[in-house]
C-alpha cells in the first residue's frame, strides 16, 4: 500500500470530509495541519501547484478538495 | 420506473428521502454531496433538538439516518435539465435520461462568482471562495477579500489574525451587516476597507500577484497573493431549466412546494421559500414529499400504479 498524506487545515470542512472517507475506507493516512506548518505550505504549494486545501497525496498524483471518485479511482488502484 | 427522484442532498433533499423511504417509496437520490452548503456552516445553535452542533456533524447525522433505510444514492451522476415527457419526467445526466413519475429538486445554492477576467484560471491559485478552508495558507501575505456582507466580514476577520494586509473590497458604500463585526474590523489597523470598488480583474503568473478595481472611477492596482470571493451565493437551478424562475432565478413553489410543472416539486434554498436555514430546506423537504406522494396517489399513469 502507498503512502498517502493528506495537507488539510483544521477548520476546513471539506477537509473532515476527506479524512471521514479514508477512515470509513480503513486506510491509513499522514495527516499535516498547514495551518501551524510554513514549511508543509511550501512543499504542498509546490508539489500541485495549487494553493487550496484540502490535498492529498495519493500513488504521486495530488487531489485537490474532496472529490469522491477520484480518491475511489486511486485507492482502487493500488 | 422511479416513484421519485430526489435531485440533491442537503437538509431538504435528505429530509425528502426519509420520508420516501417511510411511504416505501422507488426512491433514487442523486446528488454531489451529502449534507451541501450545511454541512459547512461553523455552529449551529438553532436546529430544533441540539442546543449546539456544527453543520459538519448535522450533516452526519442526517446522513446515519438516511443510511438506515433502503434508499439508492448516487453520487457520481449529475442532474442536469428535467424535462416533462407524457406522465413522467426526465432527468438529463452526462450518462442518459433517469425517468420518474415525480421529481424533488433541491438542489441549493453555491457560492457567486464575479465573472472577471483571472478568477477560473487562478481559482486555487490565490483565489478561493472559502476562508475557513484556505485562510492559514496565506499567513503572513497581503490579501483582499471581495464583498461587503457578513460572510466577506467574517473572512477578514479571519485573516486580519493571519494575513499582513486586508483588503476588503466592497461595491456599495457601506458594509451590511452586523454592527458588531463592522466595528471590529474598522478598528483593525491590518484591514483597509475600499469602499464603492468596482472588481476588474486578477492578475497573476504561476499565482495570483494583483487586483485591479475602479474605485470611483479610478483605477487601482493591490498588490495581493490572495483574493477570497465573498458575494453571497446563487440558486443552483440548471436543473429547473421547465420550471418559472424569479428574478433572483429561484424556483417559484407553492406552500406544497410544487413548481409550475406537474410532477416537479422544489424544496430548500433553491426555491424562493424567504428564508434561508436548515431547518426551514429540511421542513419544505418533508412538504415536497408528502405532496410528490399524494400526486401519484391521485394521478393515472400509462403504465398502471406500479
Amino acid at each position: 500500500m502507498t503512502d498517502i498524506t493528506v495537507y488539510s487545515t483544521p477548520t476546513c470542512p471539506y477537509c473532515k470530509m476527506v479524512k471521514e472517507f479514508l477512515n470509513e475506507k480503513g486506510v491509513e493516512f499522514k495527516e499535516i495541519d498547514v495551518s501551524t506548518d510554513r514549511d508543509a505550505v511550501k512543499t504542498m504549494v509546490e508539489k500541485s501547484g495549487q494553493m487550496g486545501v484540502p490535498q492529498i497525496e495519493i500513488n504521486d498524483k495530488i487531489i485537490v478538495g474532496f472529490n469522491k471518485e477520484a480518491l475511489e479511482r486511486e485507492l482502487e488502484s493500488e | 420506473m422511479n416513484d421519485v427522484i430526489i435531485v440533491g442532498a442537503g437538509p431538504a433533499g435528505i429530509t425528502a428521502a426519509v420520508y420516501a423511504a417511510r411511504k416505501r417509496m422507488r426512491t433514487l437520490v442523486l446528488t454531489k454531496n451529502i449534507g451541501g452548503q450545511a454541512a459547512l456552516s461553523g455552529e449551529v445553535e438553532n436546529y430544533t433538538g441540539f442546543q449546539l452542533i456544527t453543520g459538519m456533524e448535522l450533516a452526519q447525522k442526517f446522513e446515519e439516518q438516511l443510511k438506515g433505510f433502503d434508499v439508492e444514492v448516487r453520487t457520481d451522476v449529475e442532474a442536469s435539465c428535467i424535462t416533462k415527457k407524457g406522465d413522467h419526467l426526465l432527468v438529463n445526466t452526462p450518462s442518459g435520461e433517469l425517468a420518474a413519475r415525480t421529481v424533488i429538486l433541491a438542489t441549493g445554492r453555491r457560492p457567486r462568482e464575479l465573472n472577471v477576467p483571472g478568477e477560473q484560471e487562478f481559482r486555487n491559485r490565490g483565489v478561493t471562495w472559502c476562508a475557513t478552508c484556505d485562510a492559514p495558507l496565506f499567513s503572513g501575505m497581503d490579501v483582499a477579500v471581495i464583498g461587503g456582507g457578513n460572510s466577506a466580514m467574517d473572512a477578514a476577520l479571519q485573516l486580519d489574525a493571519i494575513a499582513n494586509k486586508v483588503y476588503l473590497v466592497n461595491k456599495n458604500d457601506d458594509l451590511a451587516g452586523d454592527e458588531i463585526m463592522k466595528e471590529k474590523l474598522l478598528a483593525s489597523e491590518k484591514v483597509e476597507l475600499i469602499n464603492l470598488a468596482e472588481t476588474k480583474e486578477i492578475i497573476g503568473d504561476t499565482f495570483v500577484t494583483n487586483l485591479r478595481i475602479l474605485v470611483d472611477g479610478e483605477e487601482r492596482l493591490l498588490a495581493v497573493g490572495g483574493v477570497f470571493i465573498e458575494i453571497g451565493s446563487v440558486p443552483v437551478n440548471a436543473p429547473a431549466c421547465e420550471a418559472e424562475k424569479n428574478e433572483w432565478g429561484e424556483v417559484i413553489v407553492n406552500e406544497r412546494c410544487e413548481t409550475n410543472v406537474p410532477g416537479l416539486f422544489a424544496a430548500g434554498d433553491v426555491t424562493n421559500i424567504p428564508e434561508k436555514q436548515i431547518i426551514a430546506a429540511a421542513g419544505q423537504g418533508c412538504i415536497a414529499l408528502l405532496s410528490a406522494f399524494k400526486y401519484l396517489s391521485t394521478h393515472q399513469f400509462e403504465n398502471g400504479k406500479k
